[in-house]
């Protein structure tokens, strides 16, 4: 239990020392939201229809934005494979990882969510329901993403498959996400988006582990 | 000082052991003993295979042929140290929070991170940023990992790479010392370690691939 809080702080602590990382991928979330009425045109009703999946997309490519730093820096100065044979099992080290990873690069997301619903005209209730599926739908995304990072992580250059890789495997993350906002049976969606995250968060840890000690060094 | 863990008498054995990268084996049949209180220096040109054979003894590339075991060890727990060429040290933590985060990780069985840093010779340094070091102090502060979680086995890549005459003097009493606990290491090096007892070292020269290379 030490060595996981341990490893929590680490990444926390790096995470947070890394600069404009976390501003970065806000920006980039908040931007592609802000394109689409310029895309688009400025028709509201257009936007307002639109909004749930334009903040969707925003938020699934800002989060594969942030993927190659999951376990890439960690593969790079050799700690990937001392922790192999760390006292903590790899999965616990990819679990910490992923719940670190989820609370930089989903949680300021979500906390940005409110300028993304400004800017597409989206009304309030509408708002806190994406706000809701956000919340619940994102942790499958760090999941997916966890799993596609590690699968990679030693090919060099890697960082670019991964988003590839990951793509199919988030569909079904957008179609229930977008779902609960819009659809009329949005209850029943979010206890989709609730499931899928569930269980991709429950099994990631393992799939990613297992990924990054069957991968040669 | 803090009371010294004896280590359970142990012996890693290899057994027709082939190791080697993408499929290309890289050394010759390996057949290799090592018990408690020894220490195999692995010697051998640029490419002939040393870290290869330490990266599979620490599990992490699967050999050609042959198997090796470390007989008489727990394998519920990680048994070894691996120190290899890239050090593991984050920039952008201190000094005591690098070392501190591995004690959490490998098990705090060790010397505390205080006792550790100042044997190194990095107590001064503990609160600075890690990437503030020279690559010296890096590799030490990478060697101060090995005291602060005791484990049996020490796999190092080239321990003496980037440290000053000091730093090589720190490694041999380091080593010492871990043999003198009941511990084994396996060292690749081309800087000639000369441990006090010459008795417990052993010495394999990897490369016989290469024609004409001295036996």
């Amino acid at each position: 239990m030490m060595a996981f809080r341990a490893m929590l702080l680490r990444e926390l602590r790096l995470a947070l020392r890394g600069g404009g990382d976390m501003l970065t991928l806000v920006l980039f979330f908040v931007i592609t939201g802000a394109i689409v009425p310029f895309a688009v045109g400025p028709d509201r009703e257009l936007l307002a229809r639109i909004a749930p999946g334009v903040v969707w997309i925003a938020a699934f490519l800002a989060m594969l934005l942030g993927l190659d730093r999951l376990f890439r820096p960690d593969h790079e100065d050799g700690s990937l494979i001392l922790l192999r044979q760390a006292e903590l099992p790899l999965s616990a080290v990819v679990a910490a990882k992923l719940i670190v990873h989820w609370a930089v690069s989903a949680l300021p997301l979500i906390v940005a969510s409110p300028f993304v619903a400004m800017l597409l005209a989206m009304d309030v209730a509408t708002f806190w329901r994406t706000l809701l599926s956000l919340l619940m739908g994102t942790p499958a995304l760090a999941a997916f993403g966890a799993v596609g990072a590690a699968v990679t992580v030693s090919i060099r250059r890697g960082g670019l498959i991964a988003p590839i890789l990951i793509a199919p495997l988030s569909i079904p993350v957008l179609i229930f996400g977008t779902g609960s906002i819009t659809a009329s049976q949005s209850g029943a969606a979010l206890l989709f988006l609730a499931a899928l995250s569930l269980m991709a968060t429950a099994l990631a840890p393992f799939a990613a582990a297992l990924a990054i000690s069957s991968g040669e060094d | 000082m803090t009371p010294r863990q004896v280590f359970s008498p142990l012996s890693m054995r290899a057994t027709g052991l082939v190791c080697g990268r993408g499929g290309m084996a890289l050394t010759q049949q390996l057949t290799v003993s090592v018990a408690s209180g020894q220490c195999l220096l692995l010697r051998g040109p640029n490419g002939s295979g040393k870290t290869t054979l330490l990266l599979t003894l620490a599990g992490v590339i699967a050999p050609l042929a042959g198997a090796y075991v470390l007989e008489g060890a727990d394998t519920e727990v990680p048994n070894l140290h691996y120190c290899g060429h890239r050090n593991a040290i984050k920039p952008r933590l201190s000094v005591l929070e690098n070392l501190q985060f591995w004690r959490a990780a490998n098990g705090a069985t060790g010397e505390p991170t205080a006792a550790a840093l100042e044997e190194v010779g990095l107590a001064a340094l503990a609160s600075l940023d890690a990437g503030y070091l020279s690559a010296g102090q890096t590799r030490r502060l990478a060697l101060a990992r090995l005291l602060v979680s005791h484990r049996p086995l020490w796999l190092l890549d080239e321990p003496t790479a980037a440290l000053d005459v000091e730093g090589h003097d720190l490694v041999t009493r380091l080593l010492d010392r871990h043999l003198d606990m009941g511990g084994l290491a396996i060292a690749a090096t081309h800087d000639p370690i000369t441990l006090p007892d010459p008795a417990r070292m052993e010495t394999l020269v990897l490369g016989a691939r290469i024609a004409g290379a001295p036996s």
